[in-house]
């Protein structure tokens, strides 16, 4: 008989609003192995393993370490039963020494003399080295995600969750990193890697689970689960004859069309100021175009956006963007919009000389008023009024009402970020048809979406945006293609 | 609900000064003889004692409209009082007018001069205004102890303070009274804050920083350092603008301690008003009035003046509370 597992989750449901993130998934780690959870962005994979780290309470399911089902309702509980787990963001305070840091997380006593030995010990045992008296703040990239992987094992975690450890890596630290990982579960542990990257899951996992939208759709080990297998669950397969690539509108490529965006040896930084996110050769969008960029999540991609959209400055290179922009940013509530102040205030957010209610230095609130009830109207936005703040709408309410303000200034370019992300279906699909209705009406749409296959329904051309890199997919390419593209497995 | 934190406060002194041995009604009956007592309490001590903290409160609403954190309010209201000492010994000979513009601009300048390095330090190096500027309290506070000792000292060269300032520098008096013209330059000054929050493009993109910083900045159209900065220079100059009235309407002098920490009580006072301008007056005065009103206790029921910031105390601790559930309900519904 084969010992039970040290981690299992059992028919995990969570509903965020009216996002339902884990439905029904269930996932079981063994003591000793390596497993990857894989997923596209927004699958369930962190949420999953928050439930099992006390972060997230489930609306149904059930918990089990070495087969008793166990009351996890707190990172307390779980540390208590040696789970422990390492955040994509660094959590660690940066005034406070590795040790401290240690201490911290652990529940040590702080006394700098025994608490710098103890913590020494662990690192050599775990063996991850650190100096336990350096400031966490200096320490880089690589060294900081060491810590708090040591922080995670202080309490003598034996299941670590660790998730997209990566991201943030050069390759040889990956190795590293996953080499140290390898090396405890030698050790009897056990450690839940979640990543997006396929190659990276089939080296180093002794078995993968993928995640769909919640749900679990595919298992197994990496001998047994080819690249394409794991992408094919990972992005959905084909569901019925979908469109291709390219031909989702009836506007191909009118060489009529003046080009409103273009970009040439374009270089920008990454958001945080440090290294190179993206490095485009060229790309043009045309009036009347909707430019999907198909991409896994920290490509380059929302570099990419933001540069076209003037809210970040690249580094070289030459871009021409036909003006005005409209700009629809990712996350609605803390840059689309400001939940305290009023919806009227809200649309005269981005005003300047130009608009109506603008008089020199004064505003016309009347006027900027009337215009908001009218775009509410217009938009089909669900509020009390114009003088409502926007706290009180709805998601999808909100995304109608940042849509509704940039698109009625007739912008001739329109960069939008997930724009439906979040949302239900009706209001994703007026999202949809707003963006189509400002192609239509000549304007340049270049957008993003984490969901390949609302990349593939809105856009009528697809650009794969890859390491930071540029890849046209030509009309025609099918969805199977277009995911190998984005994975990067050809 | 104003009305109720205030009760609320007063009730925990009744209590407290009970507790404590003291008579309670004698206290309280002091207290309101002091502030609201009659015609010379009311303008000669509530009024005068009001005006700098509403004039410093509506400086302290600029800058926390804009997320900006001035907490040298102090600082800039003694950098002011020292420019205003130092040009109202010399404009004896100007006329009137012209001797306080003089006098009082000069203050509002040292004011914005001595919030510009926090703004220098925020802009270059991203150095968190909250710790500069109240550093630099204590530097100003030593400025004048050098000033009244050196510079500035009065002309025997005994006691630590300056010579009296220009008659043509110092403002009008209401008679009768030992209140001055600084009261109409804080009402204007109230109105003139609400009508920038609420008719200006320029106080409405204040307000969007505050109220949601990355937002104002994704929007295109706002700089939102600049506006940060430019806030709280406004606000030093506000400031250094009350440290000149105090010296050309109050003490015609510069001397240590010329505030009794008005720089702090009126953070307290923007923050009762929720940096509403029309609020900052009214706790101004309510906060004037208490001060004037510790005086009268002190003197009069032998109770120490300090037991009036239990009466502060409770009243920004319901404000606090009040607005959190305030906050909650909004979150509710979204």
């Amino acid at each position: 008989m084969t010992a039970p597992p040290a981690l299992e989750l059992l028919d995990v449901h969570k509903r965020f609003g009216s996002v339902q993130a884990l439905h029904g998934a269930d996932f079981s780690l063994m003591g000793g192995e390596v497993h990857a959870l894989l997923g596209e962005n927004g699958a369930g994979k962190t949420t999953l393993m928050h439930v099992a780290y006390g972060l997230v309470r489930p609306d149904r399911g059930e918990i089990r370490t070495g087969g008793v089902v166990r009351r996890v309702h707190s990172p307390r509980d779980a540390r208590a039963l040696g789970i422990g787990m390492v955040h994509q963001h660094f959590t660690a305070v940066p005034a406070l020494s590795v040790a401290e840091n240690v201490a911290l997380a652990a529940g040590w006593p702080v006394a700098p003399g025994p608490l710098g030995r103890r913590v020494r010990a662990l690192c050599e045992r775990v063996g991850l080295p650190l100096e336990p008296d350096e400031r966490a703040g200096r320490l880089g990239v690589a060294l900081k995600q060491r810590l708090e992987i040591v922080k995670a094992l202080a309490a003598d975690a034996r299941v670590l969750l660790l998730d997209e450890p990566t991201a943030v890596l050069a390759p040889a630290e990956v190795a590293d990193l996953l080499r140290m990982v390898r090396h405890f579960t030698e050790g009897g542990g056990a450690a839940v890697l979640i990543t997006h990257k396929l190659a990276e899951a089939r080296a180093w996992a002794d078995r993968i689970t993928v995640l769909r939208r919640g749900e679990v759709v595919l298992r197994g080990t990496p001998q047994r689960l080819d690249t394409a297998d794991l992408a094919a669950a990972m992005l959905g397969a084909d569901p019925a004859p979908r469109a291709p690539a390219g031909t989702a509108g009836a506007l191909i490529e009118d060489s009529a069309s003046p080009v409103l965006v273009q970009l040439q040896g374009l270089e920008v930084p990454r958001e945080s100021g440090h290294g190179i996110a993206l490095r485009a050769d060229s790309l043009e969008v045309r009036a009347g175009e909707i430019v999907g960029l198909a991409a896994v999540e920290g490509n380059g991609q929302r570099e990419l956006l933001r540069a076209v959209a003037g809210r970040l400055r690249a580094l070289r290179g030459r871009l021409e963007v036909a003006a005005p922009v409209g700009f629809i940013p990712e996350d609605r509530s803390t840059e689309g919009l400001i939940p305290e102040l009023s919806l009227t205030e809200n649309v005269a957010l981005g005003s300047g000389p130009g608009d109506p209610w603008v008089r020199g230095r004064r505003l016309d609130w009347a006027r900027a008023r009337a215009y908001t009830s009218d775009l509410l109207a217009r938009y089909g936005v669900v509020a009390p009024g114009p003088d409502a703040p926007a706290a009180v709408l709805s998601g999808g309410n909100q995304q109608r009402l940042v849509l509704a303000r940039e698109l009625a200034r007739r912008p001739a370019v329109v960069v939008a970020e997930n724009p439906t992300r979040g949302l239900d279906l009706r209001a994703a699909a007026d999202i949809h048809d707003r963006l189509r209705r400002a192609a239509a009406d000549g304007a340049a749409v270049l957008f993003h979406s984490g969901d390949l296959d609302e990349t593939l329904a809105l856009a009528n051309r697809v650009v794969v945006v890859t390491r930071g890199r540029l890849l046209e997919a030509p009309a025609g390419t099918s969805r199977a293609e277009v995911g190998a593209l984005m994975l990067a497995v050809v | 609900m104003a009305v109720a934190a205030v009760l609320l406060g007063l009730l925990a002194l009744a209590v407290g000064l009970r507790l404590a041995g003291y008579d309670a009604g004698a206290a309280l009956a002091a207290l309101w003889r002091g502030s609201f007592g009659g015609w010379y309490a009311i303008t000669s001590a509530t009024l005068v004692r009001a005006v700098p903290l509403t004039v410093i409160g509506l400086g302290i609403a600029l800058a926390f409209r804009a997320g900006a954190f001035n907490i040298g309010a102090e600082g800039q209201f003694y950098a002011g009082a020292i420019a205003a000492t130092w040009i109202g010994l010399r404009v004896a000979t100007l006329p009137p007018p012209l001797a306080v513009a003089a006098t009082t601009a000069g203050a509002a300048v040292a004011g914005a001069l001595w919030v510009g390095l926090p703004v220098l330090l925020r802009l270059r190096y991203g150095v968190t205004e909250v710790i500069s500027t109240l550093v630099l309290n204590f530097v100003a506070e030593a400025l004048v102890s050098l000033m009244v000792q050196g510079p500035l000292q009065e002309a025997q060269g005994i006691y630590p303070q300056s010579d009296m300032i220009a008659p043509a520098a110092r403002l009008p008096l209401l008679p009768g009274t030992r209140l001055h013209a600084g009261l109409p330059i804080a009402l204007v000054g109230a109105v003139g804050l609400w009508y920038l929050f609420t008719r200006t493009l320029w106080g409405f993109r204040l307000r969007a920083v505050g109220a949601g910083p990355r937002a104002a900045r994704i929007s295109g159209r706002i700089d939102a350092e600049r506006v940060a900065a430019a806030a709280l220079l406004g606000s030093g100059a506000i400031a250094g603008l009350a440290g000149g009235i105090e010296v050309t309407g109050v003490s015609y002098a510069l001397f240590q301690n010329l505030s009794p920490g008005y720089g702090f009580t009126a953070i307290a006072v923007a923050l009762l008003a929720r940096l509403h301008p029309r609020g900052v007056v009214a706790a101004g005065v309510l906060f004037g009035a208490l001060e004037a009103g510790a005086g009268a206790m002190q003197r009069d029921a032998g109770v120490p003046a300090v037991a009036v910031y239990l009466v502060e105390a409770v009243v920004i601790l319901v404000a606090i509370l009040a607005a959190r559930g305030h906050r909650g309900g909004a979150e509710e519904l979204a």
